[in-house]
Protein backbone atom coordinates (compact mmCIF):
# COMPACT_ATOMS: atom_id res chain seq x y z
CA UNK A 1 0.00 0.00 0.00
CA UNK A 2 1.15 3.58 -1.13
CA UNK A 3 0.86 6.17 1.18
CA UNK A 4 2.63 9.79 0.92
CA UNK A 5 4.04 11.85 2.94
CA UNK A 6 3.17 15.33 1.66
CA UNK A 7 -0.73 14.42 1.54
CA UNK A 8 -3.30 14.77 3.97
CA UNK A 9 -6.08 11.83 5.03
CA UNK A 10 -9.58 11.73 5.68
CA UNK A 11 -10.70 8.71 7.62
CA UNK A 12 -13.37 7.81 4.79
CA UNK A 13 -9.83 7.25 2.46
CA UNK A 14 -9.83 10.42 0.59
CA UNK A 15 -6.62 12.41 0.52
CA UNK A 16 -5.81 16.12 -0.21
CA UNK A 17 -3.05 17.95 -1.34
CA UNK A 18 -3.54 21.14 -0.06
CA UNK A 19 -1.29 24.45 -1.27
CA UNK A 20 -2.69 27.92 0.27
CA UNK A 21 -6.73 27.76 -0.03
CA UNK A 22 -6.40 24.98 -3.02
CA UNK A 23 -6.87 21.39 -2.76
CA UNK A 24 -6.94 18.61 -4.90
CA UNK A 25 -8.94 15.64 -3.71
CA UNK A 26 -8.73 11.67 -4.69
CA UNK A 27 -8.99 8.72 -2.90
CA UNK A 28 -6.15 6.40 -1.62
CA UNK A 29 -4.02 3.33 -3.10
CA UNK A 30 -5.96 1.80 -0.14
CA UNK A 31 -9.61 2.70 -1.08
CA UNK A 32 -9.21 1.91 -4.81
CA UNK A 33 -7.61 -1.57 -3.93
CA UNK A 34 -10.51 -2.29 -1.44
CA UNK A 35 -12.87 -1.31 -4.45
CA UNK A 36 -11.79 -3.41 -7.23
CA UNK A 37 -11.71 -2.47 -10.31
CA UNK A 38 -13.49 1.18 -11.05
CA UNK A 39 -16.38 1.57 -13.64
CA UNK A 40 -17.70 5.05 -12.96
CA UNK A 41 -17.00 8.13 -11.16
CA UNK A 42 -19.48 10.26 -10.65
CA UNK A 43 -18.18 13.89 -10.53
CA UNK A 44 -19.73 17.03 -9.33
CA UNK A 45 -20.26 20.32 -11.65
CA UNK A 46 -17.70 22.97 -11.53
CA UNK A 47 -19.03 25.55 -8.99
CA UNK A 48 -20.64 23.50 -6.70
CA UNK A 49 -20.30 25.15 -3.27
CA UNK A 50 -19.81 22.31 -0.85
CA UNK A 51 -19.96 21.96 3.00
CA UNK A 52 -17.05 20.21 5.36
CA UNK A 53 -18.32 16.28 5.37
CA UNK A 54 -20.58 16.65 2.63
CA UNK A 55 -20.62 14.00 -0.45
CA UNK A 56 -19.43 15.02 -3.60
CA UNK A 57 -19.36 12.56 -5.77
CA UNK A 58 -19.87 8.56 -6.13
CA UNK A 59 -17.23 6.30 -7.45
CA UNK A 60 -18.91 2.59 -8.52
CA UNK A 61 -16.68 -0.31 -8.54
CA UNK A 62 -17.93 -3.44 -10.37
CA UNK A 63 -19.23 -4.83 -6.41
CA UNK A 64 -20.12 -1.59 -5.03
CA UNK A 65 -20.65 2.14 -5.25
CA UNK A 66 -18.87 4.35 -2.53
CA UNK A 67 -19.31 8.10 -1.86
CA UNK A 68 -16.40 10.64 -2.25
CA UNK A 69 -16.55 12.85 1.14
CA UNK A 70 -15.06 16.11 0.97
CA UNK A 71 -13.81 17.25 4.16
CA UNK A 72 -13.28 20.33 4.10
CA UNK A 73 -15.94 23.31 2.91
CA UNK A 74 -15.34 25.35 -0.39
CA UNK A 75 -15.83 25.39 -4.10
CA UNK A 76 -15.51 22.94 -6.28
CA UNK A 77 -13.36 24.70 -9.43
CA UNK A 78 -11.82 21.93 -11.10
CA UNK A 79 -13.15 18.00 -11.92
CA UNK A 80 -10.80 15.25 -13.63
CA UNK A 81 -12.84 15.01 -17.10
CA UNK A 82 -9.93 12.36 -18.08
CA UNK A 83 -12.28 9.95 -15.38
CA UNK A 84 -15.52 10.54 -17.68
CA UNK A 85 -13.88 8.03 -20.18
CA UNK A 86 -11.27 6.53 -18.21
CA UNK A 87 -12.56 5.58 -14.70
CA UNK A 88 -9.48 3.03 -14.00
CA UNK A 89 -7.61 6.06 -14.09
CA UNK A 90 -8.16 5.63 -9.81
CA UNK A 91 -6.86 2.29 -9.75
CA UNK A 92 -3.83 2.80 -12.22
CA UNK A 93 -2.54 6.08 -11.11
CA UNK A 94 -4.89 7.20 -7.41
CA UNK A 95 -2.65 9.85 -5.95
CA UNK A 96 -1.91 11.44 -10.04
CA UNK A 97 -4.23 11.22 -12.90
CA UNK A 98 -6.48 9.97 -11.05
CA UNK A 99 -7.05 12.79 -8.90
CA UNK A 100 -10.79 13.60 -8.66
CA UNK A 101 -11.69 17.44 -8.23
CA UNK A 102 -9.86 20.33 -7.06
CA UNK A 103 -11.41 22.85 -4.09
CA UNK A 104 -10.48 26.05 -3.38
CA UNK A 105 -11.11 26.71 0.56
CA UNK A 106 -13.27 28.43 2.11
CA UNK A 107 -11.24 29.07 5.66
CA UNK A 108 -7.39 28.12 5.69
CA UNK A 109 -8.29 26.59 8.74
CA UNK A 110 -8.65 22.98 8.65
CA UNK A 111 -7.91 22.22 12.41
CA UNK A 112 -12.15 21.01 12.08
CA UNK A 113 -11.30 18.70 9.06
CA UNK A 114 -9.95 15.93 10.97
CA UNK A 115 -7.44 15.17 8.68
CA UNK A 116 -4.40 12.40 9.46
CA UNK A 117 -0.84 12.66 8.38
CA UNK A 118 0.56 9.61 6.38
CA UNK A 119 1.61 8.08 9.67
CA UNK A 120 -1.44 8.48 11.34
CA UNK A 121 -3.05 7.17 8.58
CA UNK A 122 -1.31 4.14 7.45
CA UNK A 123 -2.05 3.12 11.26
CA UNK A 124 -6.10 4.06 10.51
CA UNK A 125 -5.55 1.47 7.75
CA UNK A 126 -3.92 -1.09 9.91
CA UNK A 127 -6.65 -0.76 12.34
CA UNK A 128 -9.74 -1.24 9.33
CA UNK B 1 -35.92 -27.08 1.74
CA UNK B 2 -38.92 -28.92 3.26
CA UNK B 3 -42.05 -27.51 3.51
CA UNK B 4 -43.54 -29.50 6.78
CA UNK B 5 -45.36 -27.26 9.47
CA UNK B 6 -43.83 -27.16 12.75
CA UNK B 7 -45.59 -29.51 15.19
CA UNK B 8 -47.12 -28.08 18.59
CA UNK B 9 -43.77 -28.71 20.31
CA UNK B 10 -41.78 -27.03 18.30
CA UNK B 11 -43.92 -24.18 18.14
CA UNK B 12 -43.71 -24.10 22.19
CA UNK B 13 -40.00 -24.18 21.56
CA UNK B 14 -39.47 -20.90 19.37
CA UNK B 15 -41.96 -19.22 21.50
CA UNK B 16 -40.57 -19.94 24.36
CA UNK B 17 -36.73 -19.29 23.19
CA UNK B 18 -38.17 -15.29 22.09
CA UNK B 19 -40.03 -15.32 25.42
CA UNK B 20 -43.22 -14.91 24.49
CA UNK B 21 -46.26 -17.11 26.13
CA UNK B 22 -48.84 -17.40 23.44
CA UNK B 23 -48.89 -17.26 19.76
CA UNK B 24 -51.55 -14.52 20.27
CA UNK B 25 -49.08 -12.31 22.20
CA UNK B 26 -47.22 -11.93 18.77
CA UNK B 27 -49.89 -10.02 17.72
CA UNK B 28 -49.72 -7.90 20.74
CA UNK B 29 -49.08 -4.46 18.30
CA UNK B 30 -52.58 -4.92 16.57
CA UNK B 31 -54.89 -3.16 18.64
CA UNK B 32 -57.63 -5.50 20.23
CA UNK B 33 -60.57 -3.93 18.41
CA UNK B 34 -59.21 -4.95 14.93
CA UNK B 35 -58.15 -8.41 15.88
CA UNK B 36 -60.54 -11.26 15.08
CA UNK B 37 -61.71 -13.34 17.46
CA UNK B 38 -64.29 -15.50 16.20
CA UNK B 39 -64.84 -17.19 12.58
CA UNK B 40 -65.19 -15.05 9.89
CA UNK B 41 -69.49 -14.97 9.22
CA UNK B 42 -68.84 -17.08 5.51
CA UNK B 43 -70.78 -20.16 4.71
CA UNK B 44 -69.91 -24.08 5.41
CA UNK B 45 -67.37 -25.77 3.45
CA UNK B 46 -68.81 -27.47 0.60
CA UNK B 47 -66.45 -29.64 -2.41
CA UNK B 48 -65.02 -28.36 -4.81
CA UNK B 49 -67.39 -29.43 -7.49
CA UNK B 50 -70.24 -27.97 -5.31
CA UNK B 51 -68.61 -24.94 -5.07
CA UNK B 52 -67.59 -24.28 -8.70
CA UNK B 53 -71.43 -25.35 -9.93
CA UNK B 54 -72.65 -22.18 -7.73
CA UNK B 55 -70.04 -19.84 -9.08
CA UNK B 56 -70.66 -20.62 -12.54
CA UNK B 57 -74.47 -19.99 -12.03
CA UNK B 58 -73.78 -17.19 -10.00
CA UNK B 59 -71.56 -15.52 -12.85
CA UNK B 60 -74.40 -16.83 -15.35
CA UNK B 61 -76.84 -14.51 -14.20
CA UNK B 62 -74.78 -11.09 -14.65
CA UNK B 63 -73.99 -9.76 -18.24
CA UNK B 64 -70.66 -11.07 -19.58
CA UNK B 65 -69.80 -9.00 -22.36
CA UNK B 66 -71.67 -6.02 -22.53
CA UNK B 67 -70.39 -3.14 -25.33
CA UNK B 68 -68.14 -1.03 -22.97
CA UNK B 69 -66.58 2.67 -23.28
CA UNK B 70 -64.89 2.37 -20.42
CA UNK B 71 -61.34 3.72 -20.67
CA UNK B 72 -59.89 6.39 -17.97
CA UNK B 73 -56.18 4.78 -17.64
CA UNK B 74 -56.99 1.10 -18.47
CA UNK B 75 -57.82 0.08 -22.16
CA UNK B 76 -58.96 -2.88 -23.46
CA UNK B 77 -57.48 -4.47 -26.00
CA UNK B 78 -58.13 -7.51 -28.47
CA UNK B 79 -55.52 -9.94 -27.07
CA UNK B 80 -53.84 -12.28 -29.55
CA UNK B 81 -54.32 -16.29 -28.27
CA UNK B 82 -51.12 -17.15 -28.31
CA UNK B 83 -49.70 -14.81 -25.55
CA UNK B 84 -51.31 -16.73 -22.73
CA UNK B 85 -49.53 -20.20 -23.54
CA UNK B 86 -45.98 -18.64 -24.38
CA UNK B 87 -46.42 -16.63 -20.89
CA UNK B 88 -47.66 -19.94 -19.05
CA UNK B 89 -45.12 -21.85 -19.93
CA UNK B 90 -43.25 -23.21 -16.40
CA UNK B 91 -39.46 -21.76 -17.61
CA UNK B 92 -41.11 -18.51 -17.49
CA UNK B 93 -43.57 -18.61 -14.90
CA UNK B 94 -41.46 -19.74 -12.45
CA UNK B 95 -38.12 -17.90 -13.09
CA UNK B 96 -37.91 -15.42 -10.60
CA UNK B 97 -35.24 -13.30 -9.24
CA UNK B 98 -32.61 -13.65 -12.38
CA UNK B 99 -29.48 -12.92 -9.61
CA UNK B 100 -27.83 -16.41 -11.16
CA UNK B 101 -27.13 -15.25 -14.89
CA UNK B 102 -26.05 -18.90 -15.52
CA UNK B 103 -29.41 -20.31 -15.14
CA UNK B 104 -31.34 -17.18 -15.88
CA UNK B 105 -31.02 -17.50 -19.31
CA UNK B 106 -34.45 -16.71 -20.67
CA UNK B 107 -36.04 -14.71 -18.05
CA UNK B 108 -32.68 -12.33 -18.69
CA UNK B 109 -33.24 -12.33 -22.72
CA UNK B 110 -36.99 -12.07 -22.09
CA UNK B 111 -36.58 -8.73 -20.27
CA UNK B 112 -33.89 -7.34 -22.97
CA UNK B 113 -35.80 -7.98 -25.57
CA UNK B 114 -38.81 -6.34 -23.65
CA UNK B 115 -36.55 -3.01 -23.02
CA UNK B 116 -34.95 -2.96 -26.76
CA UNK B 117 -38.52 -3.03 -27.83
CA UNK B 118 -39.56 -0.52 -25.21
CA UNK B 119 -36.80 1.62 -26.24
CA UNK B 120 -37.96 1.66 -29.83
CA UNK B 121 -41.17 2.48 -29.49
CA UNK B 122 -40.41 5.75 -27.30
CA UNK B 123 -37.15 6.07 -29.05
CA UNK B 124 -35.39 6.44 -25.26
CA UNK B 125 -31.86 5.75 -25.35
CA UNK B 126 -32.86 3.27 -22.28
CA UNK B 127 -35.96 1.56 -20.93
CA UNK B 128 -35.76 -1.06 -18.00
CA UNK B 129 -37.25 -4.16 -17.23
CA UNK B 130 -40.32 -2.64 -16.22
CA UNK B 131 -41.62 -0.92 -12.80
CA UNK B 132 -44.79 -2.13 -11.42
CA UNK B 133 -48.05 0.24 -12.72
CA UNK B 134 -47.95 3.83 -14.42
CA UNK B 135 -48.61 6.06 -10.96
CA UNK B 136 -45.80 4.79 -8.83
CA UNK B 137 -43.72 4.94 -12.27
CA UNK B 138 -44.98 8.39 -12.57
CA UNK B 139 -43.72 9.18 -8.76
CA UNK B 140 -40.24 7.14 -9.47
CA UNK B 141 -39.65 9.39 -12.39
CA UNK B 142 -39.95 12.69 -10.10
CA UNK B 143 -38.24 11.07 -7.18
CA UNK B 144 -34.99 10.29 -10.40
CA UNK B 145 -35.65 13.85 -11.55
CA UNK B 146 -34.49 14.83 -7.87
CA UNK B 147 -31.14 12.73 -7.70
CA UNK B 148 -30.14 14.09 -11.25
CA UNK B 149 -31.00 18.08 -10.56
CA UNK B 150 -30.69 17.91 -6.77
CA UNK B 151 -31.34 21.57 -6.44
CA UNK B 152 -34.74 21.85 -7.79
CA UNK B 153 -37.66 21.54 -5.39
CA UNK B 154 -40.51 22.29 -7.38
CA UNK B 155 -42.46 19.85 -9.16
CA UNK B 156 -44.88 21.12 -11.86
CA UNK B 157 -47.45 18.73 -12.86
CA UNK B 158 -50.06 19.54 -15.35
CA UNK B 159 -53.41 19.02 -14.34
CA UNK B 160 -54.11 16.63 -17.19
CA UNK B 161 -52.36 13.99 -15.02
CA UNK B 162 -54.64 10.83 -14.50
CA UNK B 163 -55.87 11.79 -11.12
CA UNK B 164 -55.01 8.62 -9.94
CA UNK B 165 -51.34 9.32 -10.56
CA UNK B 166 -51.80 12.46 -9.00
CA UNK B 167 -52.81 10.96 -5.60
CA UNK B 168 -49.90 8.33 -5.35
CA UNK B 169 -47.02 11.51 -6.91
CA UNK B 170 -48.88 13.35 -3.53
CA UNK B 171 -48.46 10.44 -1.22
CA UNK B 172 -44.74 10.11 -1.89
CA UNK B 173 -43.98 13.81 -2.05
CA UNK B 174 -45.42 14.01 1.15
CA UNK B 175 -42.32 12.58 2.34
CA UNK B 176 -39.46 14.92 1.90
CA UNK B 177 -39.58 18.63 1.15
CA UNK B 178 -40.56 19.04 -2.82
CA UNK B 179 -43.64 21.37 -3.31
CA UNK B 180 -46.15 20.35 -6.10
CA UNK B 181 -46.85 22.76 -8.18
CA UNK B 182 -50.42 22.06 -9.95
CA UNK B 183 -50.74 23.73 -13.75
CA UNK B 184 -54.28 24.36 -15.27
CA UNK B 185 -56.06 23.39 -18.07
CA UNK B 186 -57.03 26.13 -20.94
CA UNK B 187 -60.60 25.52 -21.79
CA UNK B 188 -59.48 23.60 -25.18
CA UNK B 189 -58.34 20.57 -22.77
CA UNK B 190 -54.52 21.64 -22.95
CA UNK B 191 -52.13 22.33 -20.48
CA UNK B 192 -51.53 26.09 -20.16
CA UNK B 193 -47.84 26.56 -21.05
CA UNK B 194 -48.33 30.23 -20.29
CA UNK B 195 -48.89 29.34 -16.38
CA UNK B 196 -46.31 26.52 -16.60
CA UNK B 197 -43.73 29.11 -18.33
CA UNK B 198 -44.78 31.61 -14.71
CA UNK B 199 -43.55 28.60 -12.37
CA UNK B 200 -40.06 28.28 -14.52
CA UNK B 201 -37.23 29.07 -12.61
CA UNK B 202 -34.05 27.44 -11.47
CA UNK B 203 -36.36 26.11 -8.53
CA UNK B 204 -37.87 24.28 -11.03
CA UNK B 205 -37.09 20.25 -10.65
CA UNK B 206 -39.44 19.21 -13.51
CA UNK B 207 -42.53 19.55 -15.63
CA UNK B 208 -44.67 16.36 -15.86
CA UNK B 209 -46.75 16.06 -18.42
CA UNK B 210 -49.40 13.35 -19.96
CA UNK B 211 -49.15 13.07 -23.20
CA UNK B 212 -52.60 12.16 -24.41
CA UNK B 213 -53.84 13.73 -21.09
CA UNK B 214 -56.33 12.13 -18.94
CA UNK B 215 -59.28 14.00 -20.47
CA UNK B 216 -58.32 12.59 -24.01
CA UNK B 217 -56.84 15.28 -25.32
CA UNK B 218 -53.46 15.91 -27.08
CA UNK B 219 -51.10 17.83 -25.37
CA UNK B 220 -48.34 20.17 -27.37
CA UNK B 221 -45.18 18.10 -26.11
CA UNK B 222 -43.07 19.89 -29.15
CA UNK B 223 -44.16 23.50 -27.19
CA UNK B 224 -43.69 21.67 -24.25
CA UNK B 225 -39.69 20.83 -24.63
CA UNK B 226 -39.38 24.03 -26.47
CA UNK B 227 -40.50 25.54 -23.33
CA UNK B 228 -38.28 23.81 -21.38
CA UNK B 229 -35.08 24.50 -23.25
CA UNK B 230 -32.38 26.99 -21.27
CA UNK B 231 -33.92 25.45 -17.54
CA UNK B 232 -32.56 22.22 -15.67
CA UNK B 233 -36.19 21.21 -14.79
CA UNK B 234 -36.53 17.85 -16.43
CA UNK B 235 -39.21 16.63 -18.98
CA UNK B 236 -41.16 13.95 -18.06
CA UNK B 237 -43.59 12.66 -20.18
CA UNK B 238 -46.49 10.20 -18.95
CA UNK B 239 -48.52 7.99 -21.18
CA UNK B 240 -51.22 5.60 -20.26
CA UNK B 241 -52.61 4.75 -23.72
CA UNK B 242 -49.52 3.70 -25.03
CA UNK B 243 -50.67 2.48 -28.67
CA UNK B 244 -50.86 6.24 -29.21
CA UNK B 245 -46.79 6.09 -29.86
CA UNK B 246 -48.59 3.80 -33.28
CA UNK B 247 -48.95 7.84 -34.59
CA UNK B 248 -47.62 10.65 -32.45
CA UNK B 249 -44.35 11.23 -32.80
CA UNK B 250 -41.73 9.30 -30.16
CA UNK B 251 -40.23 11.16 -27.12
CA UNK B 252 -37.12 10.36 -27.81
CA UNK B 253 -37.97 12.22 -30.63
CA UNK B 254 -38.82 15.66 -28.69
CA UNK B 255 -36.26 15.42 -26.24
CA UNK B 256 -37.84 14.02 -23.23
CA UNK B 257 -35.68 13.12 -20.42
CA UNK B 258 -38.18 10.75 -19.07
CA UNK B 259 -40.65 8.53 -20.19
CA UNK B 260 -43.10 7.24 -17.94
CA UNK B 261 -45.81 4.98 -19.59
CA UNK B 262 -48.88 2.10 -18.37
CA UNK B 263 -47.79 -1.11 -19.98
CA UNK B 264 -51.35 -2.46 -19.67
CA UNK B 265 -52.31 -0.50 -23.24
CA UNK B 266 -50.50 -2.69 -24.72
CA UNK B 267 -51.86 -6.36 -24.73
CA UNK B 268 -52.92 -6.78 -20.94
CA UNK B 269 -55.93 -7.67 -19.78
CA UNK B 270 -58.53 -5.93 -18.25
CA UNK B 271 -59.39 -7.92 -15.01
CA UNK B 272 -60.60 -5.78 -11.85
CA UNK B 273 -57.89 -3.24 -13.80
CA UNK B 274 -54.87 -4.95 -13.83
CA UNK B 275 -52.39 -6.71 -13.58
CA UNK B 276 -50.63 -3.21 -14.40
CA UNK B 277 -47.02 -2.60 -15.36
CA UNK B 278 -44.82 0.55 -15.50
CA UNK B 279 -43.22 1.41 -18.81
CA UNK B 280 -39.91 3.67 -17.63
CA UNK B 281 -37.47 5.21 -20.09
CA UNK B 282 -34.84 7.80 -20.10
CA UNK B 283 -31.59 9.31 -21.86
CA UNK B 284 -28.68 7.17 -21.55
CA UNK B 285 -26.79 10.42 -19.50
CA UNK B 286 -29.34 9.51 -16.25
CA UNK B 287 -29.00 5.83 -16.97
CA UNK B 288 -27.30 5.77 -13.41
CA UNK B 289 -30.00 7.47 -11.71
CA UNK B 290 -32.41 5.34 -13.16
CA UNK B 291 -34.78 2.84 -10.86
CA UNK B 292 -35.71 -0.70 -11.57
CA UNK B 293 -33.50 -3.29 -12.97
CA UNK B 294 -31.89 -3.47 -16.44
CA UNK B 295 -31.10 -6.70 -18.23
CA UNK B 296 -27.43 -5.90 -20.37
CA UNK B 297 -26.28 -8.39 -23.26
CA UNK B 298 -22.74 -9.10 -22.57
CA UNK B 299 -20.32 -12.32 -23.53
CA UNK B 300 -19.71 -15.60 -21.36
CA UNK B 301 -16.42 -17.12 -20.48
CA UNK B 302 -16.40 -18.70 -24.47
CA UNK B 303 -17.09 -15.41 -26.03
CA UNK B 304 -20.73 -16.46 -26.37
CA UNK B 305 -23.83 -13.43 -26.68
CA UNK B 306 -25.20 -13.78 -22.69
CA UNK B 307 -27.12 -11.55 -20.51
CA UNK B 308 -27.25 -10.13 -17.14
CA UNK B 309 -28.85 -7.86 -14.72
CA UNK B 310 -26.84 -4.72 -15.36
CA UNK B 311 -26.05 -1.45 -13.50
CA UNK B 312 -27.01 -3.05 -10.07
CA UNK B 313 -25.13 -0.93 -7.81
CA UNK B 314 -28.08 1.57 -8.15
CA UNK B 315 -30.38 -1.23 -6.10
CA UNK B 316 -31.43 -1.69 -3.00
CA UNK B 317 -29.22 -5.09 -2.74
CA UNK B 318 -25.99 -3.45 -3.25
CA UNK B 319 -26.61 -0.04 -2.42
CA UNK B 320 -29.11 -0.24 0.38
CA UNK B 321 -30.53 2.89 1.78
CA UNK B 322 -28.64 4.26 -0.71
CA UNK B 323 -30.21 2.99 -3.97
CA UNK B 324 -32.13 5.12 -6.65
CA UNK B 325 -35.68 3.37 -5.53
CA UNK B 326 -36.67 0.40 -3.08
CA UNK B 327 -38.16 -0.99 -6.21
CA UNK B 328 -35.93 -3.83 -6.88
CA UNK B 329 -38.43 -6.22 -8.62
CA UNK B 330 -40.26 -5.83 -11.92
CA UNK B 331 -43.52 -7.35 -13.44
CA UNK B 332 -41.63 -10.20 -15.41
CA UNK B 333 -44.76 -11.92 -16.53
CA UNK B 334 -46.28 -8.93 -17.82
CA UNK B 335 -43.47 -7.42 -19.49
CA UNK B 336 -43.29 -11.01 -21.55
CA UNK B 337 -46.72 -10.99 -22.25
CA UNK B 338 -46.38 -7.23 -23.77
CA UNK B 339 -43.10 -8.56 -25.75
CA UNK B 340 -45.01 -10.89 -26.93
CA UNK B 341 -47.99 -8.44 -28.16
CA UNK B 342 -45.94 -6.20 -29.67
CA UNK B 343 -43.91 -8.67 -31.59
CA UNK B 344 -47.05 -10.60 -33.01
CA UNK B 345 -48.44 -6.70 -33.80
CA UNK B 346 -45.08 -5.20 -35.26
CA UNK B 347 -44.76 -2.09 -36.73
CA UNK B 348 -47.21 -1.72 -39.04
CA UNK B 349 -50.01 -3.37 -37.12
CA UNK B 350 -48.86 -1.13 -34.03
CA UNK B 351 -49.62 2.19 -36.58
CA UNK B 352 -52.94 0.20 -37.84
CA UNK B 353 -53.94 -0.11 -34.36
CA UNK B 354 -53.53 3.26 -33.48
CA UNK B 355 -55.26 4.48 -36.37
CA UNK B 356 -58.24 2.30 -35.87
CA UNK B 357 -58.44 3.81 -32.62
CA UNK B 358 -58.30 7.16 -33.72
CA UNK B 359 -60.77 6.78 -36.55
CA UNK B 360 -63.69 5.54 -34.34
CA UNK B 361 -63.58 7.99 -31.64
CA UNK B 362 -63.22 10.33 -34.38
CA UNK B 363 -66.53 8.77 -35.54
CA UNK B 364 -67.86 8.82 -32.13
CA UNK B 365 -66.98 12.27 -31.50
CA UNK B 366 -68.58 13.03 -35.13
CA UNK B 367 -72.11 11.32 -34.35
CA UNK B 368 -72.40 12.70 -31.63
CA UNK B 369 -71.91 16.30 -31.86
CA UNK B 370 -74.32 15.63 -35.00
CA UNK B 371 -76.53 14.43 -32.55
CA UNK B 372 -76.67 17.98 -30.15
CA UNK B 373 -74.45 16.09 -27.39
CA UNK B 374 -71.70 18.49 -26.17
CA UNK B 375 -68.23 17.98 -25.77
CA UNK B 376 -66.17 19.68 -23.11
CA UNK B 377 -62.98 20.37 -24.87
CA UNK B 378 -61.97 21.56 -27.97
CA UNK B 379 -58.51 19.93 -28.47
CA UNK B 380 -57.46 16.76 -30.96
CA UNK B 381 -58.09 13.51 -29.14
CA UNK B 382 -56.78 9.83 -30.09
CA UNK B 383 -59.05 7.49 -28.76
CA UNK B 384 -60.88 9.14 -25.27
CA UNK B 385 -63.01 12.26 -24.81
CA UNK B 386 -65.30 14.14 -22.65
CA UNK B 387 -68.83 14.68 -22.78
CA UNK B 388 -69.98 18.00 -21.18
CA UNK B 389 -73.61 16.22 -20.00
CA UNK B 390 -77.06 18.38 -19.42
CA UNK B 391 -77.28 16.65 -16.07
CA UNK B 392 -75.43 14.50 -13.77
CA UNK B 393 -73.49 11.98 -15.56
CA UNK B 394 -73.78 9.31 -13.08
CA UNK B 395 -77.47 8.76 -14.08
CA UNK B 396 -77.15 8.56 -17.54
CA UNK B 397 -74.56 6.01 -16.77
CA UNK B 398 -76.75 3.88 -14.90
CA UNK B 399 -79.53 4.02 -17.50
CA UNK B 400 -77.66 3.75 -20.27
CA UNK B 401 -76.25 0.17 -18.29
CA UNK B 402 -79.97 -0.64 -17.61
CA UNK B 403 -79.90 -0.41 -21.78
CA UNK B 404 -76.93 -3.29 -21.78
CA UNK B 405 -73.91 -0.56 -22.79
CA UNK B 406 -71.05 1.26 -20.50
CA UNK B 407 -71.41 4.36 -21.59
CA UNK B 408 -68.46 5.68 -19.76
CA UNK B 409 -66.67 6.93 -16.58
CA UNK B 410 -68.34 9.00 -14.56
CA UNK B 411 -65.75 12.00 -14.00
CA UNK B 412 -67.05 12.47 -10.77
CA UNK B 413 -65.60 9.28 -9.75
CA UNK B 414 -62.12 11.43 -9.49
CA UNK B 415 -63.52 14.97 -8.67
CA UNK B 416 -66.74 15.83 -6.28
CA UNK B 417 -67.26 19.20 -7.59
CA UNK B 418 -67.35 17.32 -11.59
CA UNK B 419 -70.94 16.39 -11.71
CA UNK B 420 -71.59 16.28 -15.94
CA UNK B 421 -68.36 15.24 -17.09
CA UNK B 422 -68.65 11.97 -18.88
CA UNK B 423 -65.12 10.36 -20.15
CA UNK B 424 -65.43 7.79 -22.97
CA UNK B 425 -62.73 6.08 -24.84
CA UNK B 426 -63.06 3.99 -27.72
CA UNK B 427 -60.39 0.80 -29.04
CA UNK B 428 -60.50 -1.80 -31.68
CA UNK B 429 -63.26 -3.66 -30.12
CA UNK B 430 -66.00 -1.42 -30.39
CA UNK B 431 -67.46 -1.73 -33.86
CA UNK B 432 -68.93 1.23 -35.34
CA UNK B 433 -72.26 -0.31 -34.75
CA UNK B 434 -71.70 -0.10 -30.85
CA UNK B 435 -71.11 3.27 -31.25
CA UNK B 436 -74.53 4.04 -33.92
CA UNK B 437 -76.12 2.18 -30.46
CA UNK B 438 -74.37 4.77 -27.75
CA UNK B 439 -75.20 7.80 -29.65
CA UNK B 440 -78.89 6.76 -30.15
CA UNK B 441 -79.26 5.55 -26.26
CA UNK B 442 -77.50 9.35 -25.15
CA UNK B 443 -79.73 11.08 -27.63
CA UNK B 444 -82.78 9.53 -25.63
CA UNK B 445 -81.84 11.08 -22.65
CA UNK B 446 -81.13 14.47 -24.51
Amino acid sequence: MEVRAELKYTEEHEWLSIQGNKATLGITDFAQNKLGDIVFVELPEVGTIVEAGETIGNIESVKAVSEIFCPVAGEVTEVNKDLEDEPDLVNTSCFDDGWIVKIRIDSSDLTDANLMSDEEYTQHCANE
Amino acid sequence: MRYFPNDPQTRQEMLQRIGVSRPEDLFAAIPANLQLTSLLNISAPRSEYALLKELKAKAASYPSELPSFLGAGVYRRFIPSAIAPIVSRAEFLTAYTPYQPEVSQGTLQAMFEFQTMLSLLTGMEVANASMYEGASATAEAVMMAKRVYAKGSKVLVSAGLHPEYLETLRTYLSFGDLELVLIPLQANGQTDLEALKAQLDETALCSVLQRVNFYGVIEDASAHAALLEGFKALNIEVLPEMTALGLLKTPGELGVDIFVGEGQSLGLPVSYGGPNLGVFACKAEFMRKMPGRLSGMTEDSRGERAFCLTLSTREQHIRREKATSNICSNQALMALWVTIYLSLLGKSGLRQLAQTNLTLADYARQQMGAAGLKLRYSGAVYNEFVLELPCNAGLWVDKIQHEGLLAGVNLNRFNAEDESGLLLSFTELNSKQEIDLLVSKLKELL
